[in-house]
Order: structure tokens, then sequence, then C-alpha cells
């Protein structure tokens, strides 16, 4: 059953839209098109390669990836892990990279009633999204794919 | 899959129901040391409130007729603590939904003859922590049926509604997550016997429209404006979630 993430957004009509605005964490970047077939996503976004260091980096930060909030991972540096989601040990030996990127992409379309955010949805399909995160996803396709490489080395 | 997906879901609905069976305030949620801090009534931050609104409550402007004392006598004495203990109320006659604060402005405006407070006014916010705070341990005992019954229905669907660029209902933390922990914090309930309540993460008295605002903040959302027709609805059918919950106020929380 294939699932489309839907088009390609302009980034010069979103630019102008949020125009006047108070600066946000990055600009709007040109939306990449996914698929997703039998719950996982083959094609890395963009065609973008990921860096596990990055991705860990960036799991472990409050203002990145932030899953630290929710999951508990094998980062014992940082403190007070958290309950909501699974604890993510090992699980780049449960599931493929595809379906890891799914997962962290659009969670919603592996459980519809998840409280994980899609960290790469189409923004257009916020509902009443605050001004300042206009036209912008979570994260970036690129520190999407940095998470992606990251758990994929959790075996 | 189908089958799968829908077996899942059908368990986190009944998960749900469970949990929203049982009402467990916020205080079930605090360590030792904040609950004793809110239990004090010198050492809890939020009396600064309670006085700032008695302060309001019974002041005389020289050039009128009216305070609020009154009426309601000194200390709001001739104040109907279980008819505080129901609000938001349904009154026909002050066009539908009334919460605390929309009732406290009527008076001002209509009784007093003062210009209206705007909502979420800081000396609104003082007086509704005044007033609820003469009803405190009075349960909360708000109308669920009757006129109420459809205005619930739209307060719940609200409550249900994925909002902001996280994509998050109140229901994901408050109802499925509840008692879980976000990393440092445990997700309480959410229950709104508390309000107004002092933050010690905001050092301020917090109106739950303000609290909401907060919230919606957090997931990325546009809030709904203080005095919203959205925001009143959703006050009404938190606070009925908590029926039977003590008042609090003003609560401590985080």
């Amino acid at each position: 059953m294939p699932l489309a993430g839907i088009g390609l957004l302009s980034g010069i009509a979103l630019g102008a839209a949020s125009a006047g605005l108070p600066a946000a964490d990055h600009a709007p970047e040109v939306y990449c098109q996914w698929q997703a077939q039998d719950f996982a996503i083959e094609q890395p976004l963009c065609g973008l390669v990921g860096d596990p260091a990055r991705g860990r980096a960036l799991a472990a930060d409050g203002h990145g990836g932030n899953c630290l909030a929710c999951h508990q991972m094998p980062i014992p540096e940082e403190p007070f892990h958290g309950t909501l989601g699974p604890p993510l040990h090992g699980v780049g030996g449960r599931y493929s990279a595809a379906q890891i990127r799914l997962r962290i992409v659009d969670e919603q379309q592996v459980n519809p009633m998840t409280v994980m955010p899609g960290f790469y949805r189409d923004p257009r399909l916020a509902n009443r999204i605050a001004s300042d995160y206009w036209g912008k996803t979570m994260l970036t396709a690129q520190q999407v794919e940095d998470l992606v490489a990251y758990l994929a080395t959790l075996q | 899959m189908t089958r799968l997906r829908l077996l899942c879901l059908v368990a986190l609905l009944a998960a749900g129901v469970a949990a929203q069976a049982e009402p467990v305030s916020g205080y079930a949620f605090l360590d030792d040391s904040t609950r004793a801090m809110q239990d004090d009534e010198f050492e809890n931050p939020g009396m600064v409130a309670v006085d700032r609104g008695s302060e309001l409550f019974h002041e005389h402007r020289e050039d009128e007729e009216y305070s609020c004392s009154s009426c309601h006598e000194k200390g709001g004495a001739k104040l109907d603590t279980e008819a505080i203990a129901r609000y938001p109320v349904f009154n026909a006659n002050l066009g539908g939904l009334v919460t605390l604060q929309a009732r406290v402005n009527y008076c001002w405006e209509i009784h007093m003859d003062r210009f209206p407070l705007t909502p979420g006014h800081a000396n609104l916010i003082a007086l509704e922590t005044f007033v609820r705070n003469r009803a405190r341990g009075v349960k909360v005992n708000v109308q669920t049926d009757g006129d109420m019954a459809p205005l619930l229905a739209r307060g719940e669907a609200l409550y249900n509604t994925r909002f902001g660029q996280l994509d998050l209902a109140c229901r994901h933390c408050h109802v499925q997550h509840q008692g879980q922990m976000l990393r440092g914090q445990r997700l309480s309930q959410g229950q709104a016997n508390g309000f107004p309540e002092y933050r010690l993460g905001k050092g301020r008295i917090t109106s739950f429209q303000q609290r909401l605002s907060e919230c919606f903040l957090s997931f990325r959302a546009e809030p709904f404006e203080a005095g919203s027709p959205e925001a009143d609805l959703l006050e009404l059918y938190v606070m009925s979630r908590g029926n039977g919950l003590p008042i609090e106020t003003p609560a401590v929380r985080f």
C-alpha cells in the first residue's frame, strides 16, 4: 500500500508568507517528496547520506531531535530519559533503516494514535501551526538521515 | 496488517477510557516538599494573588456605589461556595457558557458599572483566584447534562484534536500517557481543580487558559485567545473531567 508524502513545497511562496515574522531555528527548505511502502521508506530523503555521530548528538540534544524526551536510549551521559515511547536499545536489530526512516518521518502512518510527532511530515498538514514554524518540518532531511544512520547502529 | 492496527486502536481507546474513569489531582504527582508548600498558607506563593484579589474585592472607589463586598460581604462571606464549584456554568441570560472569570467580569461591568477587564487581565485572574479560593476543598461539580451536553461534546472534540507542528492533542499526554515520564517530568492528568495555580517554573500565578496557551506553544501551535469560545470550551471540558476533585486554588505546580 503506497502512501505518498504530499508534493513539493515552494520555498519562495513560504518565504513570502512568513516575511516579517521572528526568525526560527531554520529557514524553510524545499520539502523533499518521499514514499512509504509496507511501513517503510526505502529511499533516503533527498538522496542524502546520514552521519551516525551527528545523529547521536542530535538525539541527545533537547533542542534538536530531543529523542530522550520520550525514549530511553544508550546515551548514559544524559540523565532523565523519558518513558512515553519504547526504549530504543537495539532498535537497529529490530527494524531496517527504511522502517526506522518512516517511524521518524511520520509515525502516524504506522500508529494513527501515536503521541510521536512526524519529524518530516509535510508542514502543510499541520493544524493551527504557530507562525514561527510555518512551512517548516521539525527536522531537516539531513537531520532525519543522520538519526536513521545512528539508530541503525544500535544492534 | 489492518486487523493488527485496529486491535492496537481498540486497546489504546480502552486504556484511555479506563484511565479517565478515576480523576487524580495534579497534587498526587508532586513531591512532598511542593505539597507542603501548597498546604501551608504562609508558604504558598499563590496566596499573594489571593491577597491581591481580596484587595480588589473590597476596594470601594470614592465615586462609586458598590464594591464586590457590598453584596458578597466582607471576605466574600455570602459567596455560595457550592456555586463556585459548578463553574463554568450554562446561563442562557448571559449568552450560554460562562467561566468564573466571565462571571466576575459581568459583576464588575454591570453591577459595579466599571469598565470591563480584558479576559486574562492580571486583576481578573487575581479576583478569580480570590473567589475560587473561598471554595477551597469543595468538590468540583460541573454540569454535564442538559444544555451543557452539546457544549461538552465540542470541548471534548477540541481536547482530542491534534494541533501544531508536533501534531498533538491534549489527550495524548493527559489521557494516553499520564503517569509516564516526559524527560524528567511526570505527566499528570492535566486536571484543572487547582487553577488559578502558582507555577514554580514561571514564578507567577497562572489561569487555566494561560496554561492552555503554554501547552499550545510547547507543541508549536497557535494558542486560542483567552476568553475565545474554544478556550472556554476546553476549560469546561477539562474542569468537568475533574468532577469530584477538591478545589485546591491556589495550587502549586511546576
